[in-house]
């Protein structure tokens, strides 16, 4: 099992970079899977994290200029990881003014993936900064639970509004209760809910707009108005939203009534699926 | 006593006791002939930390009314930092401040002359004490390195601000390496991840020292200096010797001096691989000066082996196939008390106050009493004979 990968951009080296500190927000632990073409962050909906899951997925060519690596055989040609993210975005961070940025599957007394960045200096010496992060091999028995996730059919799928405002909004009720529900329906409007004893506070987002519908038999079958919802605890919905740190290229949130919450993100080339299970 | 500083020395001043109250809780203040002196110790004594302030730095210095004896005080180093607070206030507001302190009074006045005639007084309550004197010698230690502020203040910055211990030593190709050094607790198998910087040689003022010699102190403790050596845009120079010897990190100027005199951890204490061993060649290539691209190959990698290793126990275990190392964020608690690796005569330590490197032993303090004093108050706790080890 072998992988090595370069990065010399500056530009990719920060978009991974930024990559990296969204994931870490979003998950403690999470799998890095290594294919031939892409690199995955799965996180899968295990009791630990809630029930929360997550899959992202990036093309390797758009970031590496190098990229090489070898799985476990030729039929089950990929690597899986498990780390801490935080690691890797930090790792990551010091590579600020990076002439070059290596990372390395590497074997020092434990399993590492070795981050190798050679900075600019000033001077003509050069220097160099590494970083072991420590990794755990995850054999091929346990691949299948770290799959892409299917799409689940959704009743109401629509375009989200400003994740910074949704979250500054969701960041104050949550002071008010952890309970929330989310509202959606195919005329583009979006409402987020809390109910207490003493209050009920809704706020109302309008012309979102939806996506066009998969199929036609869907679109024709609900009636607009009508709002599919799905109660969810607020926390789990604060930490997705607080792991976007930049508003993505495209934002849908699908739901499948008092089911789950499915968000589809794309940040520029870089897509993120993001699952919230209902409250039971 | 009196002293008087202006201008932009006061913010000097100011940086220095944010220094000093990163080591200590209590601020020793003793005017000399050759300078004010301000000194502190951490409560497990193992670190001590002095800035010597020449007469010509302040506009008038006066360290002792003639006939009286100077006074030496001690005081809470809170309350002395509270005067220095907010450096940012002090550079445009404070034009000149006064410190004073006569045997009559009971206390220590700090008077911040600022703009528009706004006067500041601060009277700091003291304790008489004895001299607090931490006996070293630069020339002593035979490994020396001495590096512009600003390098050692890069050299530091890939490390998490929460890293309590750091290993600095000469790697292969004269490279200097500062190295994250992480406590290994024995029931523990949560891994963290390890930093590793490497500086050219070329960067360096002065490098003294072989490839493989080592010490592992206190980063926090050193940031202390570094930050007033990067303010006041000053070399440091590190002096050490074999582990477990104190190192002494060093800053001067034609008006100051400041010595920071850490411990370090000895052989025993050490569980991270030497930075330049055969073995290391083969785990760890970017200890080497900078190769080319084309020569890293997967070499390192033994990856495979453990890889195989872990397929046959899956075959013959069924259910899992390694024990699995969970994961930790990296970071350890700060203020882990580690086991204090005790086997020496060190005082007890009458403090409360547990400091992160617990396990650091007590420097050597020689106690210099006063020839004609003896020492009024309970006196600091301090070591021994010099034939102990340090």
């Amino acid at each position: 099992m072998k992988f090595r990968a370069k990065i010399v951009d500056a530009a990719c080296l920060n978009h991974f970079t930024r990559v990296s500190t969204m994931i870490a927000k979003l998950a403690k632990t999470c799998t890095l899977r290594i294919s031939p073409e892409k690199l995955n962050f799965v996180l899968s909906d295990r009791v630990a994290s809630g029930g929360v899951s997550m899959w992202c997925e990036l093309e390797q060519e758009n970031f590496f200029s190098e990229f090489q690596m070898e799985g476990i055989s030729a039929e089950n040609n990929a690597i899986y990881l498990d780390l801490t993210a935080e690691n890797l975005s930090r790792a990551l961070k010091t590579a600020q003014n990076a002439r070059a940025l290596k990372i390395k599957l590497t074997n020092k007394h434990f399993p590492c993936l070795t981050v190798s960045i050679e900075l600019l200096s000033v001077s003509s010496s050069s220097r160099v900064v590494t970083h072991d992060i420590p990794v755990k091999v995850i054999p091929r028995k346990l691949w299948k639970d770290l799959q892409e996730p299917t799409i689940p059919d959704s009743d109401v799928s629509i375009y989200l509004p400003v994740l910074k405002t949704m979250k500054s909004i969701v960041e104050k009720m949550k002071n008010i209760s952890n309970h929330l529900i989310m509202e959606a329906n195919l005329s583009g409007e979006l409402n987020l809910k809390i109910e207490t004893e003493l209050v009920c506070i809704t706020t109302h987002f309008k012309d979102l707009g939806n996506p066009p519908p998969a199929s036609e038999d869907a679109s024709q079958e609900r009636p607009p108005e009508q709002m599919a919802e799905v109660h969810v605890d607020i926390r789990k919905l604060l930490q997705f939203l607080a792991g976007q740190q930049v508003n993505p290229t495209r934002a849908v949130c699908n739901l499948v009534s008092n089911k789950i919450v499915h968000f589809d993100l794309l940040h520029e080339d870089v897509s993120l699926q993001y699952f919230i299970p209902a409250l039971s | 006593m009196k002293c008087l500083v202006t201008g932009g020395n006061v913010k000097v001043l100011g940086k220095a006791v944010h220094s000093l109250s990163r080591i200590g809780d209590e601020l020793y203040l003793e005017p000399l002939e050759d300078g004010l002196s301000l000194r502190t110790v951490n409560s497990s004594r193992s670190a001590y930390a002095c800035f010597l302030f020449a007469p010509l730095f302040f506009q008038q210095y006066q360290a002792a009314t003639s006939g009286q004896e100077a006074l030496r005080c001690k005081i809470l180093m809170k309350s002395f930092l509270a005067v220095f607070r907010s450096l940012a206030t002090v550079e445009k507001t404070v034009e000149k401040c006064c410190i004073s302190l006569n045997g009559r009074s009971s206390c220590l006045v700090v008077q911040l002359h600022c703009k528009y005639g706004v006067r500041k007084t601060h009277n700091l309550s003291f304790q008489d004490c004895e001299s607090l004197q931490a006996v070293f010698d630069p020339a002593l230690c035979p490994h020396v390195l001495r590096a512009p502020a600003r390098v050692l203040g890069e050299a530091v910055l890939p490390f998490p601000p929460a890293l309590a211990e750091v290993t600095l030593g000469i790697g292969c190709g004269r490279r200097v390496i500062l190295r994250s050094y992480q406590e290994e607790e024995a029931d523990s198998t949560v891994k963290a991840m390890v930093t590793e910087m490497s500086i050219g040689e070329e960067d360096f003022q002065q490098l003294q020292a072989q490839e493989g010699v080592a010490i592992t102190f206190c980063l926090k403790e050193f940031r202390g200096l570094l930050s007033f050596a990067e303010s006041a845009n000053l070399s440091l120079s590190v002096h050490f010797d074999a582990p477990g010897r104190p190192a002494i990190f060093a800053v001067k100027d034609s008006l100051l001096d400041g010595h920071f005199v850490l411990a370090t951890l000895s052989e025993s204490d050490l569980h991270s691989p030497a930075l330049c061993s055969p073995e290391l060649h083969r785990l760890a290539p970017p200890l080497q000066a900078h190769s080319t691209p084309h020569l890293d190959d997967f070499a390192s990698d033994d990856i495979d082996s453990y890889m195989i290793a872990m397929e046959t126990t899956a075959d013959s275990e069924g259910s899992r196939a390694v024990p699995s190392i969970p994961l930790s964020p990296g970071l350890r608690p700060p203020c882990s008390p580690g086991p204090f690796s005790e086997d020496h005569e060190a005082e007890p330590s009458t403090e409360p106050g547990t400091p992160p490197p617990k396990k650091f032993r007590s420097l050597f303090f020689g106690s210099i009493l006063a020839p004609v004093h003896s020492p009024p108050g309970p006196s600091p706790v301090l070591a021994e004979d010099s034939e102990g080890e340090g």
